[in-house]
């Protein structure tokens, strides 16, 4: 299989970026930044007691290196015409979401605390028009990459730069949508996007494998099209060189399987399927906070 | 009423092509149906504007969706049956909720589909698209009225249903006819009974008008072209001023236009309406007049019903 392991494939990676290898400081910095989303994470779900701690666990460093690094974005003008867009498809997992908009300055963190109450504007699943850099609504698994699609088409009608990520789950995958929309990613020959798959392995009813496989998701997306980078998803190093890759993919569109632990930072979440859409009771989420390194 | 006959299908493909000049904008979406949607009038002229999604009705709401928020005003088309019956959910939850200014234009819509039978004739999209909140919901009867449509859509920013027919029926307007989206049109001021109708079945009502006239009972139609914001002031403003009220529609009683006026009646002036329109049935194969005959929707039955009244 022709599946790029991103480092020992150097000769993918930019000219500029081979050239300014990243500082092992920048790097502390993103793992920091990332400790900080996941307990923005545990305070949203803890605080009105509802949300889905685990696959919003698995996907935080990923965003955080979109969010802190990658994404071209700026928090005073939200709807800049300009901006990558991020479409967070697997849409439950809205507390990752949040809580990196709230942590790069989009609103203040402190209102993640009323994460699904009735006055807040949090909905349980990304509303686009409620809250600011929230680039599209989301929450019925499988529409996510038509939409990001679409952004696409539309970025290279009026050539502009930038560009679309979308955020898959593994279950996520099993809606036939997805195919639908990965059919017309590659027909379209979108470079200009590139997909996210969070590969923790678990979805409500049990493991992939378990439920319905969606494997081998790689060779799925290969097939239709996608340049297939496989990363460990808890690596910030390895998802910084896997989206620097997908930038200088020419012709056809990126896709990122990232594997991942669902629940990854709290130990007595991580893999377990218990904790999809579950919040942590008080005590619960004492240790989760002590366990990232305690407040503030 | 004139004798020529058009399809409502064929006004929207040349509209498109008239919008596609004037707004650079517009894009065109199709689900491998181009030919019977008449978008391929629009691709032709416009090929970097037109993106053919293939047999993917879903996939084509969502990038609709997407191009939306970038400035785009997509009109996505495929057959009734797999605009608002296969993509409900992306037309619920990836537009209507986010309010995405996408223009959802199916043809083919009810019985007169015909020969095609039950599973491509949709008889339940009025009720499932007015449901949706933000939605507007417009049922088209003629030539002029679809032209005004296509281009008044345009205005609103947010999603719309345009309901258009693939049965040539008759021209009802002149190319000067005013229309407002929410305003019913009236014709005729007669006071024995009004007669509701949409879309294909504006001509039936027009047809029955007629006749009546000469056994000396006057009826006006109101053509509600707009489903939803419905006429409210119209509806009550006839049921106020007539004696006897009915609606008839190519749909499912459940749910369509004389569902909705039905709403409307319950609240503000509560009295008898008799609805014709499929009796909560699935269509069948046949040709498009002989199932509006089997289904009960044509003049003659608007003219039976409106006798026995008397």
């Amino acid at each position: 299989m022709k599946c790029l392991k991103i480092r020992k494939n150097k000769s993918l990676l930019s000219k500029e970026r081979c050239e300014i290898i990243l500082k092992i400081t920048d790097i502390k910095e993103l793992e920091k930044k990332a400790i900080q989303v996941r307990k923005g994470i545990i305070e949203a779900v803890y605080s009105n007691c509802s949300g889905h701690p685990g696959g919003s666990l698995s996907i935080a460093d990923i965003m955080t290196v979109l969010y802190f690094k990658e994404l071209n974005i700026d928090e005073n003008n939200p709807k800049w015409e300009d901006r990558d867009r991020l479409v967070l498809s697997k849409g439950h997992c809205s507390p990752a979401l949040y809580s990196c908009l709230a942590n790069r300055g989009y609103f203040d963190v402190e209102k993640l605390k009323t994460f699904r109450n009735i006055n807040s504007n949090l909905q349980g699943h990304p509303d686009m028009n409620k809250v600011p850099g929230v680039d599209m609504t989301s929450g019925s698994l499988g529409q996510g990459l038509s939409v990001a699609n679409g952004m696409a088409i539309a970025g290279k009608m009026d050539n502009k730069n930038y560009r679309v990520y979308c955020i898959l789950g593994d279950g996520e995958i099993e809606e036939g949508q997805i195919w639908e929309a990965a059919m017309t990613s590659s027909k379209y020959k979108l470079d200009n996007l590139c997909v996210i798959v969070d590969n923790n392995n678990l979805q409500i009813d049990g493991t992939i494998e378990e439920v319905m496989s969606s494997y081998p998701i790689d060779e799925k997306f290969k097939s239709f099209g996608f340049q297939i980078i496989n990363i460990d998803g808890h690596n910030i190093q390895e998802i910084i060189d896997a989206f620097d890759v997908a930038k200088n993919v020419k012709g056809k569109p990126t896709c990122i399987i990232a594997k991942t632990i669902k629940g990854k930072g709290i130990s007595y979440m991580e893999n377990q399927v218990g904790w999809h859409g579950k919040a942590p009771n008080e005590e619960q989420y004492k240790t989760a906070i002590e366990e990232l390194g305690g407040a503030k | 009423m004139k004798e020529e006959k058009k399809a409502t299908r064929e006004s929207y493909g040349e509209a498109l092509v008239e919008l596609g000049r004037k707004n650079k904008n517009v894009v065109v979406l199709d689900a491998d149906l181009a030919g019977a949607t008449k978008t391929n009038m629009f691709a032709k002229e416009f090929p970097d504007r037109f993106f053919d999604i293939g047999i993917a009705e879903a996939d084509m709401i969502g990038t609709a969706a997407g191009l939306s928020t970038c400035k785009k005003i997509p009109f996505a088309s495929t057959f009734a049956v797999f605009a608002a019956g296969r993509s409900y959910d992306q037309i619920r939850n990836s537009v209507c909720y986010p309010k995405l200014n996408v223009k959802i234009c199916a043809t083919h819509c009810g019985i007169t589909v015909g020969e095609d039978g039950a599973t491509h004739q949709m008889i339940e999209d009025i009720s499932l698209m007015r449901t949706l909140p933000n939605m507007t919901v417009i049922s088209v009867s003629d030539d002029a009225q679809t032209k005004w449509a296509v281009e008044e859509i345009t205005k609103i920013d947010g999603p719309v249903y345009l309901r258009l027919a693939r049965l040539a029926t008759p021209i009802i307007y002149n190319a000067n006819q005013n229309f407002e989206i929410g305003k019913g049109i009236q014709i005729g001021e007669g006071t024995d009974a009004t007669v509701f109708a949409t879309g294909v079945t504006v001509a039936e009502a027009l047809k029955a008008q007629e006749e009546l006239k000469k056994q000396g009972i006057d009826v006006r139609v109101i053509d509600i072209h707009t489903i939803k914001p419905i006429d409210k002031d119209m509806i009550i403003k006839c049921a106020k001023e007539t004696k006897k009220l009915i609606s008839v529609e190519d749909h499912n009683v459940i749910g369509g236009l004389g569902s909705a006026i039905s709403e409307i009646l319950t609240d503000n002036y509560p009295c008898k309406l008799i609805r014709l329109g499929v009796k909560d049935a699935f269509g069948k194969s046949g040709k498009a007049e002989e199932l509006m005959e089997h289904f009960e929707i044509t003049s003659n039955d608007i003219i039976k019903r409106i006798v026995n009244f008397m």
